[in-house]
């Protein structure tokens, strides 16, 4: 990977962001002619989170899934794959709407939770050296079980519009969040990315296999505890402002390795990257989009991401496991 | 002679049971031993692989202690299982093993890897697949070499030349312990050979009754020949 790709990349994620905080610009160029400051406060509390969300939870999942693939020697696995959003998803909901704390921190302790429960769970289920078809298979019962467990837990909640309530942000949606909500993302995730950055080398001579990463120094079991939880904290925080969205955590890293010479720790970097560019323009083609506002982020990046899976899955099929 | 490797007391669960060795320095040693001796093992304590406990010395320093860059100029570990879980392309492979790029062209072109070295490591043929995985190991220079059964996989002539290789590898100051099953490849490019059994150290050398007694074969007229272990009525007669 060369310097001016990713000098590329970082001014496409810059133009991206510019535009996500500046589109559509027609009623905000009226509105700072006739009020800038009412224009202020809509850039401050409306476009600037939602573009900062769309960079911090993009670059979160980029970066987790690199990390992820990296750990499980496995380039389907992936923080929605896994279960990781469902568990965060299922975590906040039952921290929300059962025990009715709703305050961002509690929120995010929650999702946490919930998206270290799926993760560990994989670990039973599937081992850290899964074949591919388990580690799906275990993904798909862990999600299945933590999307059944949230509707029953909306079901069981005291509010009755809680299913409601709760539509919006389950789908994965990135609108109406505040400055402070943001900054609750954001913290965590970008402590994430950044630590996960330090793992890179490690996760690479992991290709070498167990033994030999072991005889260079590297303790397996930390270094497998150290990707689930920084998984856990990023994807978590952010599935807790924002909801579940799911395939920028599979998608990312696939793109980031093309860049590496297939290299899956030092993926980790353009993948951040990639994932938060791939967020924004996500989020930019919902607002573009003749539905407005009601199209959740979450169904676009199913509706692209979920195609480009099965076409991965009968590309990659006989080069899956080496 | 000046010892370049001193281990003392190493032990793993189950597995190997407080073996103290020493090597000199250009000393090719071969480990040979029935399935389940602690060959491995042995190797495993020496790279720190699987928490053993025990000392090691490499050249007067515990290369446990020494960072991933230090440590490959110690010492590096070839695991008889020649596990691939990621497909890096080969010359990347060899790379990820510590080794500067003027030793990495010279490994590929010793091992004869060049029309390979751009090629996907998963799409090569199982005997080119080992000699990456080897230049992997050989490639940093090592002080001390760990491989395990280095010789799986190769056709003949691959095999003679790469012990060879490591014969030539051990002068200046450096040196190899290699466990191995051929017991002829053993006996002629060792300097020593250790025979392992129940996760000790049993006898040094292929002479004596001991052997025959820890294989259930013995040398008769150039050639190995079965003596224990067989059911009733099947044993050679001498």
């Amino acid at each position: 990977m060369t310097g001016r790709t990713l000098a590329l990349i970082v001014l496409a994620l810059l133009l991206a962001a510019a535009a996500s905080v500046a589109v559509p610009w027609a009623p905000l160029g009226a509105l700072l002619d006739r009020d800038p400051e009412l224009a202020t406060l809509v850039i401050a509390e409306l476009r600037l989170p939602r573009a900062a969300l769309a960079l911090v939870y993009g670059a979160a999942l980029g970066a987790s899934g690199a990390a992820i693939q990296a750990l499980f020697a496995n380039p389907l696995a992936s923080p929605d794959l896994t279960g990781t959003t469902s568990g965060a998803a299922l975590g906040a909901v039952v921290t929300a709407y059962l025990l009715g704390f709703t305050a961002p921190l509690a929120l995010s302790s929650g999702a946490v939770a919930g998206a270290l429960g799926a993760l560990a769970l994989l670990l039973a289920l599937a081992g850290p050296k899964a074949e591919t078809a388990t580690l799906l298979l275990s993904g798909l019962a862990i999600s299945a079980l933590a999307g059944a467990l949230t509707t029953l837990a909306l079901a069981l909640a005291p509010s009755p519009f809680a299913f409601y309530d709760a539509y919006d942000w389950l789908m994965g949606s990135l609108i109406d969040r505040s400055l402070a909500q943001a900054a609750f993302a954001a913290a965590p995730a970008l402590l994430t990315v950044a630590l996960l950055l330090r793992l890179a080398g490690p996760l690479d001579r992991l290709a070498l296999g167990e033994e030999v990463a072991q005889s260079f120094g590297h303790d397996i079991l930390a270094l497998r505890l150290q990707v689930v939880c920084l998984t856990a904290l990023g994807v978590g925080a952010c599935v807790a402002i924002c909801g579940a969205i799911g395939f920028i955590g599979l998608v990312a890293p696939i793109f980031a390795r093309r860049l590496t010479r297939g290299h899956p720790g030092r993926a980790i970097l353009p993948a951040a990257l990639i994932g938060a560019l791939l967020l924004t323009a996500a989020d930019l083609a919902v607002r573009a989009a003749p539905l407005g506002r009601t199209l959740p982020i979450g169904v676009l990046t199913a509706l692209l991401g979920a195609p480009f899976f099965l076409w991965l899955v009968a590309h990659m099929r006989w080069r899956l496991r080496p | 002679m000046t010892a370049l490797l001193e281990a003392r007391g190493l032990a793993l669960p189950r597995r190997l049971h407080g073996v103290s060795l020493t090597l000199a320095a250009g000393e090719l040693v071969c480990l040979v031993g029935p399935n389940g001796s602690g060959k491995t093992s042995l190797l495993h304590a020496l790279a720190g692989v699987g928490a053993p406990t025990g000392t090691v010395s490499v050249g007067g320093v515990d290369p446990r202690r020494l960072g991933p860059a230090a440590r490959v100029r110690a010492m590096t570990f070839l695991p008889a299982t020649r596990e691939l879980r990621w497909p890096l392309h080969a010359r990347d492979l060899i790379a990820l093993g510590g080794a500067d790029a003027e030793e990495i062209d010279r490994i590929v072109a010793t091992l004869e890897l060049e029309a390979v070295a751009d090629r996907r490591i998963d799409l090569l043929s199982t005997g080119e697949r080992s000699r990456v995985l080897i230049a992997r190991a050989l490639a940093p220079r090592p002080t001390l070499l760990l491989l395990d059964e280095p010789t799986a996989n190769l056709d003949p002539l691959w095999q003679i030349r790469l012990m060879e290789l490591l014969k030539g590898e051990v002068g200046g100051g450096r040196a190899a312990l290699v466990a191995i099953h051929d017991l002829d490849a053993a006996a002629r490019f060792a300097d020593r050979i250790l025979v392992m059994d129940g996760g000790r150290i049993a006898a040094e050398g292929l002479d004596g009754a001991h052997v025959a007694a820890i294989f259930g074969i013995e040398r008769a007229a150039g050639e190995w020949r079965p003596v224990l272990r067989l059911p009733a009525g099947r044993r050679s007669s001498p």
